[in-house]
């Protein structure tokens, strides 16, 4: 064991979680009130209703079942039900979850109806919950940690202290053996030939450059309808402060710190397959979309460094927040679980602060509900590529 | 050094940033620059609110805006020194 160590739960393939979810997870929309029906019946569970799942093709499909089996898959996860509206799908994640030896039942609606079949996953989500109920932490090592990271209603307080908080951590729990991963591909714009350079191999430099060169030419591009200056920086970073996304874009990159190199680059929602270090995910900077893809991809536990106060959660991930704005803390401190606005003030340095977001995710890690899970906080959000069939 | 008004990334840096709710038109700003360790002062020609950008010199139009040193932008509107920087008077050169 390293300096420091956490309680988790470990799972049948050996990846360890912090949270013990019995999910109830929709193929598609359809089924979501199937879904939100057997949570409602067998207290304790969770219920991801989402947006999509049907006529979708190609590669946008292909990204809908990895979400989707990736969300499964995630070690904050004890166990699955599936509901589909017909088999074939369904069966297919359940499937894709049952490769990691975690119990998984699927359901579908044609020719027996919601009732039926929410009677059925009912008995069943019980079953599931009850076994995970008993399963004990354990005493795990921070090499065993995955941890995402993204910004979000950033502001210029967020490259001057909150980003570089998350920087200063991911610097002390790389040489660790932690496995850690940032995204938000249009918003390195500016910063790329920056981001590019601090790959730990040229072959991974290229592969940032040619996702976000692909990113410009195949979504930007083609979509824009004017420059993107209300979108990029947001409305709320021009409120904070941030006027190009240049600057935008300095600020975000501070969160990967002064000298950890990046391993490699993701697919959205593919699992890191290079061992321990950190990765670059191509994503979208939407702070759901983001943190949905990263859960999917298996990370446990998400540090999300705001300025003007973004709310978001996830269901599964928790999410940690935390600013330097002080006045974010004043008016919206209920959202914050780490306070770092003492470095604007210079009473705090990026050491402590660092020290103080440890701690806080290890004692997440061992089970204090983050500030957006006692909110209530569940953003599900599918990242999708073009429209459906 | 008492908590500053404004502060600046890296030496090479002409614009600070502002962190702290108070900043008038005519007040003398105390700023701190991180990279190193330095304390500057400015007079605020305006009311700056917390996180805008305050122009460390004179700025003229087509002038590049440095941060974290680097380019974040160029200026499309001349700003004096301890004047307020922002989409008003800079844009970006990518979109």
């Amino acid at each position: 064991m390293s300096q420091y160590s956490f309680w988790g739960y470990r799972r049948e393939n050996g990846r360890v979680g912090i949270r013990n979810h019995v999910l109830l997870l929709p193929l598609d929309d359809l089924s979501n009130a199937a879904c939100e029906a057997v949570a409602n019946n067998i207290k304790g569970t969770l219920a991801i209703p989402h947006a999509y799942g049907r006529l979708q093709f190609g590669a946008d499909l292909d990204l809908h079942f990895r979400t989707l089996i990736g969300t499964g898959s995630n070690p904050n996860v004890a166990a699955v039900v599936v509901i589909g509206i017909e088999p074939g799908w369904t069966q297919r994640v359940v499937d894709g979850i049952a490769e990691t030896g975690k119990p998984v039942a699927g359901f579908s609606i044609e020719q027996n109806g919601d009732i039926a079949t929410i009677a059925a996953a009912s008995y069943k989500a019980k079953e599931f919950l009850q076994a995970a109920s008993e399963k004990q932490r354990e005493q795990c090592d921070i090499s065993e940690l995955w941890i995402s990271v993204k910004c979000g209603e950033s502001d210029t307080t967020s490259g001057l202290g909150a980003n570089p908080t998350v920087g200063n951590l991911i610097d002390k729990l790389d040489p660790l053996g932690a496995t850690t991963c940032f995204g938000e591909t249009s918003e390195l714009t500016g910063a790329e030939q920056v981001c590019k350079g601090r790959a730990a191999t040229p072959e991974a430099g290229e592969k940032f450059i040619d996702t976000w060169q692909a990113y410009m030419d195949e979504v930007i591009e083609p979509h824009k309808t004017s420059d993107l200056s209300d979108s990029q920086p947001t409305k709320g970073n021009i409120e904070g402060g941030l006027t190009t996304i240049e600057e935008k874009a300095f600020g975000n990159l501070e969160k990967i710190g002064k000298k950890t190199s990046y391993i490699d680059v993701l697919e959205p929602a593919e699992a890191p397959g290079k061992g321990p270090g950190l990765y670059f995910m191509d994503t979208s900077s939407a702070a759901a979309e983001c943190v949905t893809l990263q859960a999917a991809a298996g990370f446990v536990v998400h540090l999300f460094p705001t300025g003007q106060g973004n709310v978001i959660g996830n269901p599964i991930e928790p999410v940690i927040k935390l600013t330097a704005n002080p006045r974010t803390v004043r008016t919206m401190g209920e959202h914050i679980d780490v306070d770092v606005s003492g470095i604007l003030r210079r009473e705090m340095n990026f050491d402590g602060a660092g020290d103080a977001l440890i701690d806080m995710t290890l004692r997440t890690c061992n089970g204090r509900l983050t500030a957006a899970e006692a909110l209530g906080h569940r953003e599900f959000v599918l990242t999708k590529l073009y429209r459906s069939a | 050094m008492s908590a500053p008004d404004f502060l600046v990334h890296g030496a090479t840096d002409n614009v600070g940033v502002v962190v702290v709710e108070t900043v008038r038109a005519g007040k003398q700003l105390s700023g701190w620059i991180m990279d190193t360790d330095e304390t500057i002062t400015i007079e605020a020609l305006h009311d700056i609110p917390l996180g805008h950008k305050v122009a460390l010199k004179a700025l003229s139009d087509g002038d590049t805006v440095i941060k974290y040193g680097h380019d974040i932008g160029k200026v499309v509107a001349p700003i004096e020194a301890g004047g307020h920087l922002h989409v008003q008077n800079c844009k970006t050169k990518r979109w």
